[in-house]
């Protein structure tokens, strides 16, 4: 059952489920993939969280469809939206994609890593290996611009937020916080605990898809040394690089990084040939 | 609190709307909510703030500033977007776009009148939502999904006694302080898409009303929604003015939006019937 709500006078807050889990984030990705397929004039944008989507719609122009009778717009909206996910159907997804971020754990880029360690009774590099072994999903994206909300983290490094959070948590940490795990993409304040950062910029404005993530998306981190992060930074400011890797991508958008697949092209092969090196995958 | 200074370069079409904050050029006060033709070389100073704190000025054509994400406005916490994503300093330049064909009519109806170091239209469009601005607000609101979850006390207090804003207000919310606002009992929120007026308690029991530089989600009970008409009031409200909440219903509130929407429509087409001698795409207005 789908649950619709008033928010303000533009927005329908649609709910999905109660609780975080895959089912009901599965739930929701369906629900945008059909609001994307069915583009109704009167909608602006929607924004899917974790158990629930924000349709922004304008009023007015809800007027040139509401036939007759009495309806105010967010009568129209709710009625609209309950018809087009009548025959949702989460099983039908499409493939999601994978997105490889790099990560140079530890050190300056990390300050917090070896607290995490010491309160699970780890070292530093099976926090790291726990940490990039896994898969994550991209739940949400929330907070501040490209920030994504990732399930699926072990509990095995779980750790509380700072009691006094940081004034500045420098742009493209990674970080911690109780069960979640995340990437800050612009400089902000901040509590979670820094393990290390990626040289990826996840908020990119000039772009016609500003955030490097978006929801339903699969991350894995892939640990990256010193001398690696401070190429890919290289790479990140030269501006040749972009528009080559910009032109190379074909039907993926535009991603600058050539590291994202598409499920059903996964294959097995060099996941992070370092930066100037041709990919041994072809 | 003190306004800018804009020195025009050139004769150009202006107009200011929303706060009083005493503008004038030459000394002489510049009337708002109306065209206004500005002689070259002139300087507009806005000085004391009599009524809001948040003035729009207009040019004819329109800033001449890049677009990004599809918006020509700046967002101070992401440094995108206007001029280098900053607010405007001293010394900085602007350029605008060419007039298009209405505001080039008005131009040449307002020209002859153009003696002195302006000259402004004997008109002015309605703008009856700034004439409610006093030390006290009173802000109609929806009460939000999470309204249930606050204490019968503290349900109570939001509709009764005034909050504060606090000098922490910015672009992204105006925050409040007063009676604090206390869930029943303690639980986690699960984040969920926010929308313009949108209240949340923070952790410390008070409102935090979102405003136009708000984030897209939030993790905090949402326990009211001010109604879209009187959002202009918390933009204008200044650090000690006091907020009243005055609940109403969802679909009231849609209806006064809608009332305003076309009240605005029949400005702009009484504007063009006006100064357009050709009458062309005027927009069709269904009453409801």
């Amino acid at each position: 059952m789908i649950a619709f709500y008033p928010l303000g006078e533009n927005a329908v807050l649609a709910e999905f489920g109660t609780s975080i889990n895959e089912t009901v984030h599965k739930k929701v990705r369906a629900a945008a993939r059909i609001l994307d397929n069915h583009k109704q004039q009167w909608m602006i944008e929607y924004i899917p969280a974790f158990t629930t989507i924000a349709v922004y719609y304008d009023p007015m122009k809800c007027y040139a469809e509401i036939k007759g009778g009495n309806l105010l717009p967010y009568q129209f909206v709710c009625q609209t939206l309950q018809t087009l996910w009548s025959g949702l159907n989460p099983e039908k997804m499409s493939q999601s994609r994978t997105v490889d971020i790099p990560v140079c754990y530890g050190g300056e880029f990390g300050p917090d890593l070896a607290y995490v360690a010491k309160i699970n009774g780890l070292t530093e590099e099976e926090v790291v290996q726990i940490h990039s072994s896994r898969e994550y999903v991209v739940y949400m994206i929330g907070f501040s611009p490209g920030f994504p909300y990732l399930g699926g983290m072990s509990e095995k490094i779980a750790a509380p937020r700072k009691k006094t959070p940081r004034l500045a948590v420098p742009a493209r940490s990674v970080g911690i916080a109780g069960m979640q795990t995340g990437i800050y993409p612009l400089e902000s304040p901040g509590g979670w605990q820094i393990i290390g950062r990626t040289p990826l910029e996840l908020f990119r404005p000039q772009k016609s898809e500003p955030s490097l993530l978006k929801a339903g998306d699969r991350v894995r981190f892939k640990p990256i040394s010193v001398e690696e992060y401070l190429k890919w930074e290289e790479i990140e400011d030269d501006d040749d690089f972009r528009t080559r890797a910009s032109n190379d991508h074909s039907g993926l958008g535009p991603v600058r990084f050539p590291k994202i697949r598409h499920h059903h092209e996964r294959s097995r092969g060099s996941l992070f040939p370092p930066p100037g090196q041709p990919s041994r995958r072809k | 609190m003190f306004g800018p200074a804009v020195k025009f370069h050139k004769q150009t079409l202006i107009s200011i709307c929303g706060a009083d904050l005493s503008a004038t050029i030459d000394n002489q006060p510049v009337p708002l909510f109306r065209p206004v033709l500005v002689n070259e070389g002139k300087e507009l100073h806005f000085t004391v703030a009599r009524k809001g704190m948040r003035a729009y000025l207009a040019v004819a054509g329109g800033f001449r500033i890049p677009k990004i994400m599809n918006s020509h406005s700046t967002s101070l916490i992401t440094k995108i977007g206007g001029v280098g994503g900053r607010t405007l300093e001293a010394g900085d330049e602007l350029l605008f776009n060419r007039p298009g064909a209405l505001s080039r009519s008005i131009i040449s109806a307002l020209k002859p009148k153009l003696k002195g170091p302006f000259a402004a239209a004997g008109w002015s469009a309605w703008h009856s939502p700034y004439d409610k601005i006093t030390k006290t607000l009173y802000v109609r609101v929806v009460k939000g999904r999470h309204f249930g979850l606050f204490s019968p006390e503290s349900r109570n207090s939001f509709f009764h006694s005034p909050y504060i804003v606090t000098s922490r207000s910015d672009r992204m919310g105006c925050r409040l302080q007063g009676e604090p606002l206390r869930l029943t009992e303690r639980q986690e929120i699960i984040s969920e898409p926010v929308n313009d007026g949108t209240i949340q308690v923070s952790s410390d029991g008070n409102p935090i009303i979102l405003l136009a530089e708000r984030q897209t989600t939030g993790g905090y009970p949402k326990i009211a929604q001010v109604a879209a008409v009187d959002i202009p009031l918390i933009a204008q409200a200044k650090p000690g003015d006091r907020i009243r909440f005055v609940p109403v219903s969802h679909e009231e509130a849609q209806k006064l939006f809608i009332r305003r929407e076309v009240a605005l429509r029949e400005i702009k087409w009484g504007i063009r019937l006006k100064y357009l001698d050709k009458q062309e795409d005027v927009p069709c207005i269904r009453w409801i």
